[in-house]
């Protein structure tokens, strides 16, 4: 132990001592991979209990519709996620608010505004020192659009039928009733055993109606003769025709390129001025007007969101596109533009989309984007966001609009659509029977009310002709329904 | 001493314990705030037992202040408060992984932080001398393979638990001799090397351009270091295996200064770990988990995927104390603590953490390279290396740098042998501080 004091070097301890720092700066370059570059990734991992939690261990907020239903809520339950969301409507409201299932996620209402139900979102939460400190979740409520009335009028209506009720605001694009039929229990898809869950689920799937998908709006049908709306108005903009102009009283309208003619319904002689084909739903008037468009008519139908893409709803998953002709088409498939002028051929929509049409004439020309949530509001009740309507589209002018509007009320006032009058309102509609190329056709119903100072757009459709089958048309089937559901909203009660 | 040496130590003194003093209520906010945090998760109202709880650390602290006060009063005043503050945000989150699986681990915990204090203090009054340990070497040595085969006696004394053979029951009380036979190890093998690193150094054996010693003189070091490494592989203990040879190779280096020495110590690690992969199938299974644990999430791979989502769950700033779901992950109170600091505290906390225990390496490697005498040097330096190779090998493993290999992290994790141990050894460093600064005093 005679070593002398220098020998005992500090170097190697100091290198020791440089390793060790570089050990732990390799600890905090790996967890600054994980935390701040693998984080989001890992947060959105499937197998992530976290996601579960946070998002069921929870109580959500409320969603009501517009006239104070709770349509969705939290209720305690006595297993580990200590909160069972339940949807006291069951089916009625399906498709609006969605579900909140561990096993498959969540959809609608319930996703897209997740936030909001959590507590998320800053303005709910902290605008008061008491939420901070609060045993109670800061959770949000989310108010809709909806009125239980037309929602339930909608369902009665289309019991044993298949087929969809859309009402629209007017002039915000609220949405106030959307019902398809079939539906589905959200309550069993929420249920937190995941075997009784998934049992339900693929019952669900294996239906061959779907039941879960919304046909209102996330389904495309022909829309017949209701599509003469759109093509009264691309026809009056382009310049091409006119409420006055006249048209032969004809059959059937001999198409280009093809010996297939175009015949009225029932084979019935028709014709007169736009406003009377109007009226009388003459197919070889439209049928004209859509081969006078010639490629304005593609150009035109883009205005009232034909091949234009979907509004970013408020709802997920979102809406179908409408389709219609295409440009440049029109020189070797003219006979399609004939057919699309009476909304048959390539011209596909949802009622969603044919809701919006209406809408749009009541609103001189403005089309809105549908919009679900109408309030935001805290656990307290008070209101921290109101729904702020946005134009979707120009689809015509207030002059265009209001000719339409005229020709709308003659339709139901003295035309087709005669079921859908209700006492002491008037009412602006179009019927449409829509052929399909097998089996009965799709009766439609589409309008607003009241027509001088439009409030609801609606559109009704009943999947091949419903209880009547190969004789329904949009006046006999879809219209009455129309009636009803307005007349719930209208005047209280049923016409 | 001169009056001028004697004015210099008393202000010495009087500088170094008023910083710990000082330093000790900054970790007495931060814990207690941080369990004021914890309770507001749950509710409104603060726990009710935070005045005994801000009592219980306030008092330990000014136990451990007056000791070395009393014993050691030159001793590095960042020591202590380092310790304590890895010790309270280990409590803390103990007690947090408690609330969400309704145990009691935190209480438990408590009594070994008491009896920590009280090892702490008689070590500081029964070793005077760091000396001591150097002339008691052998009997060290022995003890230290005693300890650490007593897990592999026979049962009642030997038992298996969660697969590792690393407890001991003498009497009423199980333990990890492991935990306590590292330090004396390290003893041992500062005071050996300390003997013949001449010998060790010089090399009496050329081979090409390669000095080797005397077989004779490596020969015992090689025997123990062995004999604690089968050891250890026999108990399936990998993490204090791994942490012993990392410790031994980086001492003989430290004492050598010869850096053949670390290098043929890793070279023999490598051929170790390879035969241990192909030979036992754990060790392979952790190369595999480590490798690819996605391959079985909900299986082998389950329990560092769980870590990863807890990390990533806390992000920068952490969910706040109370609010994620640490307890998601397996032992997050044990192997994982880490973990679920991450993801309470974030990358931030995570981050202080690891700093913390850069600190206190830091600390520990300032007195050895203070300290004069050469075994107080080199066994000082032991200690710090342990600290901070554990640390790694246990937070490398959680965040899947490394393989895991179960170790607890000093301080922190819930256990009572490793907190023991712990205490022990920032006793003898404080100890080994004070001596340092005397020595320097007097020179």
């Amino acid at each position: 132990m005679n070593t002398p004091a220098h020998a005992d070097s500090a170097i190697p301890i100091r290198r020791v001592g440089v390793g060790i720092i570089v050990l732990m700066g390799l600890l905090i370059a790996q967890l600054t991979y994980i935390q701040l570059g693998q984080a989001e990734r890992l947060n959105a991992n499937p197998g992530n209990i976290r996601i579960v939690l946070n998002d069921f261990a929870r109580s959500r907020g409320e969603i009501l519709t517009a006239d104070g239903e709770i349509i969705a809520r939290s209720v305690p339950s006595d297993d580990e996620y200590k909160f069972q969301r339940e949807y006291p409507d069951g089916a009625l409201y399906a498709h609006i608010t969605g579900y909140q299932s561990l096993r498959y996620g969540t959809t609608g209402i319930e996703r897209t505004y997740d936030d909001v139900l959590l507590g998320k979102r800053f303005t709910i939460g902290f605008d008061d020192i008491d939420d901070l400190l609060s045993d109670d979740d800061p959770q949000g409520n989310v108010v809709l659009a909806l009125q239980s009335t037309a929602q339930i009028a909608a369902r009665d209506q289309l019991a044993g039928k298949r087929g969809s009720v859309v009402v629209l605001d007017v002039r915000t694009g609220g949405v106030v009733a959307m019902y398809s039929n079939p539906t589905f229990d959200p309550n069993t898809i929420a249920l937190h055993d995941p075997n009784a869950a998934e049992e339900f689920f693929d019952a669900y799937v294996a239906d061959p109606a779907n039941p879960m998908r919304s046909r209102a709006y996330r389904e495309r049908f022909s829309p017949g003769s209701t599509f003469k709306i759109v093509t009264a108005g691309v026809g009056i903009d382009a310049g091409v025709t006119r409420p006055d102009q006249r048209y032969p009283e004809l059959e059937e309208l001999p198409l280009p390129l093809t010996d297939r003619t175009l015949s009225n319904f029932g084979g019935s002689e028709c014709g007169g001025s736009l406003a009377a084909s109007f009226r009388d739903s003459c197919n070889t008037t439209f049928g004209q007007i859509g081969l006078d468009l010639e490629e304005q008519f593609p150009v035109g139908v883009e205005n009232w969101g034909i091949n234009e893409g979907t509004p970013a709803i408020d709802l997920s998953p979102g809406m179908v596109e409408s389709l219609g002709p295409e440009r440049g088409s029109f020189k070797t498939e003219a006979p399609l533009f004939a057919q699309a002028g009476i909304g048959q051929g390539p011209v596909t929509l949802s009622p969603m989309a044919l809701a919006m049409i209406s809408q749009c004439v009541a609103n001189a020309g403005r089309m809105m984007v549908p919009q679900f949530m109408a309030a935001i509001e805290d656990r307290d009740g008070s209101t921290v966001e109101t729904a702020s309507p946005r134009v979707w589209r120009q689809c015509t002018n207030a002059a265009t609009a209001s000719a339409i509007t005229t020709m709308m009320i003659d339709a139901v006032a003295n035309g087709t659509g005669t079921r859908a009058q209700i006492p002491g309102i008037t009412v602006a509609g179009k019927t449409g029977t829509a052929q399909q190329p097998e089996g009965p056709p799709h009766a439609w119903f589409t309008g607003f009310a009241p027509a001088q100072d439009p409030r609801y757009a609606i559109a009704v459709i009943v999947e091949r002709g419903g209880d009547l089958g190969d004789d329904a048309t949009g006046g006999r089937v879809a219209a009455p329904i129309a009636r009803e559901v307005l007349a719930a909203l209208l005047s209280g009660g049923p016409a | 001493m001169s009056v001028a040496a004697s004015t210099l130590e008393r202000s010495l003194v009087r500088s170094r314990r008023r910083a710990e003093i000082g330093l000790g209520l900054h970790v007495l906010l931060f814990v207690a705030g941080a369990y004021v945090l914890l309770a507001l998760a749950e509710g409104p109202t603060l726990p009710p037992d935070l005045p005994l709880f801000a009592g219980f650390i306030a008092g330990l602290y000014v136990v451990l202040h007056l000791a070395i006060r009393r014993f050691a009063p030159l001793a590095d005043p960042t020591l202590v408060p380092l310790m304590a503050v890895l010790n309270g945000i280990g409590f803390v989150t103990i007690s947090r992984i408690d609330i969400a699986r309704e145990t009691n681990f935190a209480r438990i915990q408590s009594t070994w932080v008491l009896v920590g204090v009280a090892v702490f203090v008689a070590v500081l009054a029964l070793i005077r001398e760091i000396a001591t340990l150097e002339r008691m070497q052998y009997t060290i040595g022995l003890a230290g393979i005693a300890f650490l085969l007593l897990p592999l006696a026979p049962p009642p004394i030997g038992r298996t638990i969660n697969g590792a053979r690393i407890w001991a029951k003498l009497g009423p009380i199980s333990f990890q001799p492991g935990e306590i036979a590292k330090v004396l190890l390290v003893a041992f093998f500062a005071a050996y090397l300390v003997d013949k690193r001449e010998l060790l150094t010089r090399g009496s054996r050329r081979v090409g351009r390669l000095h080797l010693p005397d077989p004779k003189h490596l020969g015992p070091l090689l025997l123990v270091w062995g004999v604690s490494i089968v050891v250890m592989v026999a108990e399936k203990d990998l993490g204090s295996s791994l942490l012993l040879f990392s410790v031994f190779a980086t001492m003989l280096y430290m004492a050598t200064n010869r850096s053949s020495y670390l290098l043929g110590g890793f070279a023999l690690f490598g051929v170790g770990a390879w035969i241990a992969f192909h030979t036992f199938g754990h060790v392979q299974t952790r190369v595999d988990i480590w490798i690819d644990p996605w391959s079985d999430p909900q299986g082998k791979g389950y329990q560092i995927i769980q870590s990863w989502f807890a990390l990533a769950a806390g992000g920068l700033g952490g969910s706040g104390l109370g609010l994620g779901a640490p307890d998601k992950v397996p032992y997050a109170e044990t192997d994982f603590v880490f973990s679920a600091i991450g993801e309470e505290l974030g990358y931030l906390g995570a981050v202080a953490v690891i700093a913390t225990l850069l600190l206190l390496v830091g600390s520990a490697l300032r007195v050895a390279v203070d300290s004069r005498r050469p075994f107080n040097r080199l066994f000082t330096a032991g200690l710090a290396v342990i600290l901070g190779v554990q640390s790694f090998i246990i937070i490398g493993g959680v965040i899947r740098l490394i393989p895991l290999t179960g170790i607890t992290l000093p301080f922190v994790s819930y256990g009572g042998s490793s907190l023991i141990a712990n205490f022990a050894i920032v006793a003898l460093l404080v100890r080994a501080s004070d001596e340092a600064a005397r020595r320097r005093l007097r020179a």
